[in-house]
């Protein structure tokens, strides 16, 4: 099935509604950041702890991110093909939105945001844990995670990031929808999800990066 | 009014085109665009030169054989028209006007602005079709009875020309739109679900198998449409794929 264009539009909906419903969950915790550090250190210390979470749901998401990329890509490749000789004019902008004619291009800048996310948190996560083998400690997380926002260029590169993350979602939440077949009498409804969604949580994500910088913890 | 038209001239499938300007007057609002290019003909046939060969049958816009990339949108500025449907009133006094053949690699070009648009009747050819007995006993079609939601859905779906415009506006080059509304209009009535299942599989097959895109769901199809052939059909499409692989 994965053979054909609407198993792999499939595999696209799929993995990015996955994303979608991970974002909330990362948000969720993260906001506990700014508003109860305690809560804060406790869950990311269960979330960094639990084999649950470390050995079963950490691969899925690696895997989900993966494959929603790499098929992201695929796709795109074969769109580019399909066309074959360009448009000496092409008016995209006439008949559909930029959000949804330059999803790799937000996809792009998000994927090179999901690395650099890596580099900050999780291979010094990993390192902490498994190649230094340092004790546990469920009262650090909090202070990590603020002096991170310390210099201005990463809080920008974070505003950015999200900028972007919230233009991939106003096309991409809604439009997975479709790809699943649901276009009915909920579709006004879902695509008001998407507008609220696709802006909130950015938007919260992007006041945990300002917040942060603007409060260092000083010692 | 006085026009400069931008025209893909190609001499063959084999050879490399190029864009070529011509100069145009004495053209009214009234003419169609495909009789604005009949002026343009018949003055390049009067210098001697070579006329600009475009796909035109039935200039009333039910038959899906005009074409043409009008700047940059297939069909031109104005919407739920074909090419012969649209009139130069569109245009002003010294526009230039970009016309160019529907790009896809399933439409291969075979001189100036015709493609080869039988990638879309291959997709129709491989399921798009009812079996009936027509060997005397045929039951009159009427006899069974459809709720009138579903029978004004699939005439919609049944008004796709087969203009193959979805595929020329997509930026993926996708022919869902076509495909979806081929499949709709069986898909919706009860002389269509003794081959559903097979008929979105062969259909979707062919779709992919003549290289046309995958849809990223831009709505761009559905905007150029001249048959207002609506994004519903595609969702439609997918859920037959989707039940008829659980099938197996
Ligand atoms: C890792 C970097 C990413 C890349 C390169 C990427 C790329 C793409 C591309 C090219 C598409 C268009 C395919 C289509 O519209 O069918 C797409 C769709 C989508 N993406 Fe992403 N994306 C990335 C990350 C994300 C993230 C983090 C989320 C959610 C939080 C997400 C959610 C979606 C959704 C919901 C769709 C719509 C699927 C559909 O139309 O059926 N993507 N992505
Ligand atoms: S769906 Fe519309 S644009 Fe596409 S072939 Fe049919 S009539 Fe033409
Ligand atoms: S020539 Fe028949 S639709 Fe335009």
């Amino acid at each position: 099935m994965i053979k054909s264009s609407l198993a792999r539009k499939v595999v696209m909906a799929l993995s990015g509604l996955f994303l979608v419903f991970f974002l909330g969950q990362h948000f969720v915790i993260n906001i506990t950041s700014v508003i109860a550090p305690d809560t804060f250190n406790s869950w990311s210390h269960f979330m960094g702890y639990n084999p649950l979470v470390q050995y079963l749901l950490q691969p899925i998401l690696i895997a989900g991110v993966v494959v929603h990329f790499v098929m992201g890509f695929i796709l795109e490749l074969q769109n580019s093909k399909a066309r074959g000789v360009r448009y000496v004019k092409y008016k995209g902008d006439a008949n559909a939105s930029w959000v949804s004619r330059n999803m790799l291009i937000s996809g792009g800048v998000v994927l090179a945001f999901i690395a650099l996310h890596f580099y900050d948190f999780w291979l010094p996560e990993i390192a902490y844990k498994y190649i230094e083998s340092n004790p546990e400690d469920a009262t650090r997380y909090h202070a990590e995670t603020v002096h991170k926002f310390e210099p201005i260029w990463r809080m920008v590169l974070y505003i950015i990031a999200f900028v972007l993350l919230a233009l991939h979602l106003l096309h991409g939440f809604a439009s997975s929808f479709q790809t699943m077949g649901v276009n009915n009498k909920y579709t006004p409804t879902i695509k008001l999800v998407t507008k609220i969604y696709a802006i909130a949580i950015p938007l919260g994500f992007v006041f945990i990066a300002i917040y942060h910088h603007l409060n260092p913890i000083t010692h | 009014m006085k026009l400069t038209l931008k025209i893909w001239r190609q001499k063959d499938a084999a050879s490399k085109g190029k864009m070529v300007d011509y100069p145009i007057s004495g053209v009214e609002g009234d003419m169609s665009f495909l009789e604005m290019l009949d002026v343009l003909n018949e003055q390049l046939i009067n210098k001697g030169e070579e006329p600009v060969e475009f796909d035109h049958d039935c200039r009333e816009g039910i038959c899906g054989t005009c074409s043409l990339q009008i700047n940059g949108e297939p069909h031109g500025p104005d919407r739920l028209v074909t090419t012969c449907q649209l009139h130069m009133r569109k245009f002003n006094d010294g526009d230039t006007i970009v016309i160019e053949p529907f790009r896809a690699t399933a439409f291969p070009v075979l001189k100036d602005l015709i493609v080869d648009r039988s990638a879309l009747d291959r997709i129709q050819q491989s399921g798009g079709y009812i079996s009936v007995n027509t060997s005397g006993n045929t039951v009159d079609a009427n006899a069974i009875p459809i709720n009138k939601h579903d029978a004004d859905e699939a005439m919609d779906a049944a008004t796709c020309i087969g203009c193959g415009a979805c595929v020329a506006a997509c930026k993926n080059a996708s022919a869902m739109l076509f495909t979806s509304a081929k499949v709709s209009q069986f898909a919706l009535l009860p002389q269509g679900q003794i081959e559903a299942t097979e008929r979105v599989q062969n259909m979707v097959r062919q779709m992919d198998l003549e290289g046309f895109g995958n849809c990223t769901n831009t709505g761009a199809c559905e905007v150029e449409c001249p048959k207002g052939i609506s994004l519903e059909n595609i969702a439609r499409m997918n859920r037959e794929y989707y039940s008829a692989s659980l099938k197996g």
